[in-house]
């Protein structure tokens, strides 16, 4: 760490700051977050003619006040770390605006170089640009760019690795309020702790601006500090009756004056511009559109589902296999298991591997999912999905950037709350990225649709479109008033920024730049959640799994065991193979088996494959091969009956321990505790078990459930669907207990990889735990409700369905229509 | 009259920006001074934001934003 030179990178949005980033430190990167905040902070590595420099991304923003946490936080960066240089990417397109910026950092006195970059943009244009002149006036080095196309790199590093970046001395004037500014100056400057921090002409220019980070400063390291702050207080006052103008107002002016002069300067227009609509602006007169607008909205999130869910969802049929080979070599590695007992060992090790494959399954979709956001973004389409969308959402508290975060939690279709509350970042207003981050959870996952397809199979079968609809769009309707309710009470000191926001040049993507940041975003899924689910893996399955069966219970699965496989020992010896086939290899043989049978499902109809298979297993032994294909030989034929009895007794006595397990665990008995609260909702038992255990995803439901609903006895049911051993066993559940459940599950608490994704955005533990919270009491209310209130009401399952649906609705146009105190003080 | 009251393409000139605090700065940030040229572009599908063009540059406000800026109509 020592020997590497420590630069920052600052800029405006919209700058391709991150294109610059990428160019000079390739894939060297490391995303962690600023202390304390949940801001991202970027850093990464390079080197350059023996020297070693480590790079570090400010947050892109507009200005260096300190009214936004981005702000404020790369202000405190510069400031505290004090990097060797501080290199500022400028939009060499929009340099007016961008040097507007660079005045604020210059002034902060740092070493400063300036990259103009989309050079190309400027070409295009017909306008040339003296470098020279720019660097004449600001007295810092100048150098230009094109990082999306990678041309700039070697200059850049010639610039940073020169032998000086001297302190610049650049400066403003601020005219009527340079009086003003030199009293401030000399007496900050006396104070020499202060003036060892930062520039004291930096600081009295921040006091006068009235920024309240800068009387932080004060009060930190001037010993007279309150005296002064009154003395700022006055000067403000001071100037703004002399002026009529307000001095933030006229400090701003003026830089944007000497922006304006700077550009005259410099910027040559050699041919006249403007002849021509610019392809942005023609591209918006649609993407804006008051009817196309929203139709390419709706077409774009539904080439997004398509692409990622649908497809992905394709993919994962090629790479499923693999997670299943996977599991199969850890499978191997284990110690076989008994006929009926198996050690904890196996059993934990391989309950891990499935929770863990259970949330790697989603790689594929994420990455196309996160690839393709990238490219949304960086093609600068999202300022434009918040344009169209923000009135619809701002009703609820929420901002037109809480759309794509929604959709892809599933608001339309079903999705995963995972990305969508990834792409929560961009919400430049925090009350509203808060909202939006907890009731992105409420929106329909993925991995509760086969729960749902389960239940309205069972209950509605006669209409289960209309009852899906009910499923996919209620969901909407109660996470909308949520979020107003949020943001009026729970959230309502959270900052709120204001909707101003910049409508930039479309851009081509780069791929590399896309590739790197769905990378980017899948490792950070991977190394968060797979270790935090191990951990809740263990502690499920010692719910499940403990304190295991009674000995009453015990006994008589042992006496089972005895007597089929005594019963097995007399026909191997009938069939004279007693001295072939002693009883130690009766479990080895069962083993071969089942990998027999494995491995030519594997195969599929692949007719070579299996004679290649069939071959392998005949080298391995033939003794056992004899018998897996006995062809003609009768007493072999015998055993290969009561071998495949033995494994189907088999199966059914591990089925019955697994329900007896689960029934007598710690979860079984707290699921048997909650019954006489969890009645009114209309959850038994077993739904009980089943809804606790997908707390650590919710795929395990429906497993849970097929663990519970095993027939009780071989014979007639073995090979019913789920659906109806459920039916049976559950004769006395209606659609009204099912729309109960089902509601239930539709807000149940986000599966473990959203909270985690929850912990990271809000950076709170605190915030974790009100998502767990909000939705399992909404979840028991809303069930109470529609089971208790249906049953008194005597309304069936369609019945209720539809009266909440309308009561739904209605809550949700009552708090559109409650005003958030929108007048804010800014009006006065 | 403030800018709010400007239907897309007409132009105006800054006359004063009453807005103060955060948004105010906002605005300052983005180029929108007293005596600063602006043209309305559009309007969002269901009328609020509003889009504006300044130089060369595009960007939206809110209506109640743009309530607190008079112009004067050019």
């Amino acid at each position: 760490m020592s020997d590497r030179t420590r630069i920052a990178l600052a800029g405006q949005p919209n700058t391709g700051k991150s294109t610059i980033f990428n160019l000079l430190t390739g894939t060297r990167q490391f995303v962690a977050n600023y202390p304390g905040v949940t801001v991202e902070k970027k850093s990464g590595y390079f080197q350059h003619q023996d020297h070693k420099f480590e790079l570090v991304d400010l947050p892109g923003t507009y200005s260096m006040t300190s009214y936004s946490l981005e702000e404020r936080v790369a202000r405190d960066f510069l400031l505290e770390e004090k990097p060797a240089l501080t290199i500022n990417v400028v939009d060499a397109a929009n340099l007016k605006r961008n040097l507007y910026f660079t005045f604020q950092l210059l002034e902060m006195g740092l070493p400063m170089m300036l990259i103009l970059n989309m050079m190309d943009v400027v070409k295009k244009q017909g306008v040339e640009i003296d470098l020279e002149e720019i660097s004449r006036q600001l007295e810092v080095p100048v150098v230009a760019a094109v990082g999306s196309k990678g041309r700039g790199k070697e200059d850049i590093l010639d610039a940073i690795t020169a032998e000086d970046n001297p302190v610049n001395s650049f400066r403003i004037n601020y005219g009527p309020m340079e009086s003003y500014l030199v009293k401030l100056e000399i007496n900050l400057a006396a104070a020499e702790k202060l003036a060892a921090f930062c520039s004291p002409r930096w600081l009295a220019v921040k006091l006068m601006e009235g920024d309240s980070e800068a009387l932080n400063l004060l009060k930190r390291f001037h010993p007279l500090a309150s005296a002064l702050e009154v003395e700022v207080e006055e000067l403000r006052r001071c100037f703004e009756s002399d002026e009529d103008e307000t001095p933030e107002g006229f400090i701003a002016m003026q830089r944007h004056q000497r922006a304006t002069e700077i550009e005259k300067a410099a910027v040559l227009r050699k041919s006249l511009p403007k002849n021509r609509e610019s392809l942005t602006s023609r591209i918006d007169k649609i993407a804006c559109h008051r009817f196309f607008g929203p139709l390419l909205l709706l077409g774009i999130v539904y080439l997004l589902y398509e692409l990622a869910i649908v497809q992905g969802y394709n993919i994962t049929n090629y790479t499923w296999p693999l997670l299943a080979k996977f599991r199969q070599i850890v499978d191997n590695l284990l110690p076989a298991s008994g006929f009926i007992d198996e050690s904890h060992l196996r059993g934990l090790a391989l309950w891990i591997v499935d929770s863990v494959n259970g949330l790697l399954n989603y790689i594929p979709i994420f990455f196309i999912l996160f690839a393709l956001i990238a490219v949304i973004e960086d093609v600068g389409y999202m300022p434009r999905v918040a344009f169209i969308l923000d009135r619809v959402f701002r009703r609820f508290g929420l901002h037109g950037q809480s759309a794509l975060p929604l959709i892809l939690s599933g608001a339309i279709v079903g999705g995963c709350a995972v990305p969508g509350i990834m792409a929560c970042k961009g919400i430049a207003d925090e009350k509203a990225r808060f909202a939006t981050i907890l009731i992105c959870p409420l929106m329909n996952c993925l991995a509760k649709t086969p729960f749902y397809l389960l239940l309205i199979g069972i209950y509605f079968p006669e209409h289960k479109t209309t009852a899906f609809l009910f499923i996919s769009t209620i969901t909407i309707f109660i996470a909308l008033p949520v979020a107003k309710v949020l943001t009026l009470t729970v959230l309502k000191g959270k900052e709120s920024a204001p909707f101003v926001m910049e409508m930039p040049r479309y851009h081509l993507p780069t791929l590399r730049g896309v590739l790197l940041r769905a990378w980017e975003r899948v490792w950070l899924y991977v190394k968060k959640i797979t270790s935090i689910v191990v951990a809740v893996a263990v502690v499920v399955y010692i719910l499940l799994q403990f304190p295991g069966l009674s000995a009453e219970r015990e006994i008589h699965f042992q006496a089972e065991v005895s007597r089929v496989l005594t019963k097995f020992q007399t026909q191997v010896e009938k069939q004279g193979f007693a001295e072939q086939l002693p009883s130690d290899q009766y479990l080895p043989l069962m083993q071969y088996w089942k990998d027999y049978k494995n491995a030519s499902v594997a195969a599929g109809g692949n007719k070579e494959r299996k004679k290649a298979i069939n071959q392998n297993f005949k080298e391995k032994n033939s003794l056992y091969y004899g018998f897996l294909k006995p062809k003609g030989n009768q007493p072999a034929k015998k055993i290969n009956r009561d071998v495949r009895k033995l494994l189907s007794t088999q199966k059914r006595l591990r089925r019955e321990i697994k329900q007896d397990k689960i029934s007598n665990s710690f979860l079984g008995r707290i699921g048997r505790a909650m019954e006489p609260v969890t009645k009114w909702a209309g959850f038994n038992w077993r739904i009980n078990v089943a809804l606790l255990s997908c707390l650590a995803a919710k795929e395990s439901a429906v497993a849970t459930l097929g663990a519970l609903y095993e027939p009780p006895e071989t014979g007639t049911a073995i090979d019913n669907t789920l659906e109806k051993r459920m039916a049976g066993v559950e004769s006395g559940m209606t659609p009204l207990h099912a729309l109960a459940i089902i509601l239930f599950m539709a807000l149940y608490p986000p599966c473990l990889a959203t909270m985690i994704m929850i912990k990271l955005q809000t950076g709170s533990w605190k915030w974790m735990l009100f998502s767990l919270v909000i939705p399992i009491t909404m979840g028991v209310a809303i069930s109470t409700i529609i089971f208790s209130g249906g049953s008194a009401l005597g309304l069936n399952g369609w019945q209720a369905m539809a009266v909440f649906y309308v009561v739904a609705v209605i809550i949700t146009l009552l708090t559109a229509l409650i005003k958030d105190h929108e007048i804010p003080d800014y009006m006065r | 009259m403030t800018l709010s009251e400007l239907s897309p393409g007409l132009s105006c000139r800054i006359k004063k920006i009453r807005v103060r605090g955060l948004v105010g700065q906002r605005l300052l940030d983005m180029g929108l001074f007293p005596g600063t040229l602006v043209l309305v572009v559009r309007n969002a599908p269901l009328v609020d934001p509003v889009e504006l063009k300044i130089d060369d540059q595009y960007l939206s406000i809110r209506h109640l934003e743009a309530r607190g800026i008079e112009v004067d109509l050019i």
